[in-house]
């Protein structure tokens, strides 16, 4: 075999057992221990500290406000979807607020007219007609709309 | 207003009739139309030097060696649109690192990597070997030691050893033709086998990706045989020139056939999807498909190049409608792939409304990031040029 054909095998092999190298050094360790991820991941993820902590933990302490909610339309929705993850305010109820969303904007973003939203399962406004100057929490209550 | 809301609005203003929420906004955009460009006019240039190698077809000759080296220009940005499309550009290795078997975009990593280091390297450098030995010879500098080291060191260049090469050469781009094929019936397959978007799922997917591939590759490498002559001030070889046009017509009609025949068969299935497919195209795609590919990109240059096969006017004028011809290809099957990348996503999954798109200028996804990856794989074909001139290799017999 010709000088530049058996460097060219060289090269090929070179390449190849690079790939294979990289391969071995990038992949993590536990990677396919369950399936096609990390499995280390499992562990990790669970480890995570809990942001939501879920409507019965605000009822423990604003349970009459969860109760008029509960009575209300908006009873299919979580406390946290509008004011944000608790797990600041249960540590620390006094020191760190949770957000009172009430601008037009943010009523909006479930009630403006949108073609793509049931009619029947969501009340639509046209939220650049309907009473502009004021904001949508003047008349309704959000937790009893 | 929030810039959070007024997206959402602006999002909300751009939909017609119902549309899942997840469809409003194209996750795909003009670096995926360019994905498939790009990747056809490797394939494409690919088969035209096979032409002349394989198929022996003398005429087109002078073109072989532009051909390889346009591919392998294209090749090297092909995967470019793709990774600046992603979010996380930096883990794109990962695609190549733990491989998902059962991932279509995967598994296209090992395709791309076959066709670069096996068949367009591996093709390049048995063709030039001789001229790098000899270049390194002659040059000085730098350029010695790089001649000297793409060589792989050797300075063999006995009679032996070069038939050998050529004899290898051969049996790479015989290898070459349907890596070439599969590289870009790849990407159509990738479009064709999503089954929940009727304008997409079908098995002729993969036809038409690959001999619309080979039109515009045919036609990129004629547009710059004359403009690489014309810059280097020499006579075009008219005969080459006419062969080109010859087989870029023939290839045209065929890929116009196939793309017909997929659309009647729609029309005649007149499938569920049908009337949202029928709304899509007079409505949406209406400039872009009927204008932009269909007639300026495909019916004027199979007439220009039908009439060119019986009537030669004189060389200049020749030229200069085979110049323009191919701008016009390239054009059409440009848009081509915008109507199946764009088109796909503007229609509703539940068959019953639109959402629309508008390329902005500037932004990841914008027309000056697509205009860079258009115009890099020209840069590096003009250093390509620089290092390895085809006009000053040594003419060897296929």
């Amino acid at each position: 075999m010709p000088l530049h054909l058996k460097r060219l095998l060289l090269t090929g092999v070179v390449i190849v057992s690079l790939f294979l190298l990289l391969k071995h050094a990038l992949t993590p360790d536990s990677f396919g221990q369950y399936g096609h991820y990390r499995g280390n991941s499992m562990g990790e993820i669970a480890a995570l500290p809990i942001h939501f902590t879920g409507n019965k933990s605000c009822e423990s302490c604003h349970d009459t406000i969860v109760t008029m909610k509960n009575e209300g339309y908006h009873s299919d929705l979580a406390c946290e979807g509008c004011h944000g993850a608790g797990y600041l305010h249960i540590k620390n109820p006094k020191t760190e607020k949770l957000i009172k969303p009430n601008s037009r904007e943010f009523c909006g973003k479930c009630h403006s007219i949108n073609p793509a939203r049931p009619e029947k399962a969501i009340t639509q406004q046209n939220i650049k007609d309907h009473h502009p100057e004021d904001k949508c929490v003047k008349c309704h209550n959000p937790h009893q709309p | 207003m929030n810039p959070e809301f007024e997206h959402l609005y602006q999002a909300l203003s751009k939909v017609d009739g119902f549309i899942y929420p997840n469809e409003i906004e194209l996750s795909w955009s003009i670096l995926i139309v360019l994905y498939p460009f790009i990747t056809g006019l490797v394939a494409g240039a690919f088969i035209l030097a096979s032409l002349e190698r394989v198929f022996n077809v003398k005429s087109l000759r002078p073109t072989y060696v532009i051909a390889l080296l346009t591919s392998f220009a294209f090749l090297l940005v092909a995967t470019m649109p793709l990774i600046f499309h992603l979010g996380q550009p930096l883990r794109a290795w990962e695609i190549m690192m733990t491989p998902h078997l059962t991932s279509a975009m995967a598994i296209f990593g090992f395709v791309y990597l076959w066709y670069l280091m096996i068949v367009l390297l591996l093709e390049i450098w048995f063709d030039y070997r001789y001229d790098l030995v000899l270049w390194a010879r002659e040059s000085t500098g730098v350029k010695k030691w790089l001649y000297k080291a793409l060589a792989l060191g050797s300075d063999d260049i006995s009679p032996k050893s070069v038939k050998l090469d050529q004899k290898l050469g051969y049996i790479v781009t015989v290898i070459g033709i349907p890596s070439a094929f599969l590289l870009h019936g790849y990407v159509g397959f990738i479009f064709g086998s999503i089954k929940a978007n009727p304008w997409w799922s079908t098995v002729m997917m993969p036809i038409i990706f690959l001999f619309s591939a080979m039109v515009s590759g045919i036609a990129l490498v004629m547009l710059l045989f004359i403009i690489i002559n014309k810059v280097r001030k020499q006579k075009i070889d008219m005969l080459c020139l006419d062969t080109i046009a010859k087989y870029l017509f023939y290839i045209i009609i065929i890929d116009f056939t196939m793309e017909s025949l997929d659309q009647i068969h729609r029309f005649y299935e007149a499938e569920e999807s049908f009337e949202i497919i029928q709304l899509l195209i007079s409505g949406h795609l209406n400039f872009t498909l009927l204008v932009m590919q269909v007639g300026i990109g495909m019916f004027l240059p199979l007439t220009t190049l039908g009439i060119l096969q019986f009537y030669k006017p004189a060389e200049k004028v020749r030229q200069l409608l085979y110049f323009i011809t191919g701008v016009l290809v390239l054009i059409g099957i440009f848009f081509m792939r915008w109507n199946v990348v764009i088109g796909g996503q503007l229609f509703s999954k539940s068959f019953l409304g639109f959402t629309s798109f508008k390329l902005s200028l500037i932004g990841p996804e914008g027309f000056l990031m697509a205009s860079i990856w258009l115009i890099v794989p020209f840069f590096i074909l003009a250093f390509l040029l620089w290092l390895f001139p085809p006009w000053k290799k040594t003419e060897m017999e296929h």
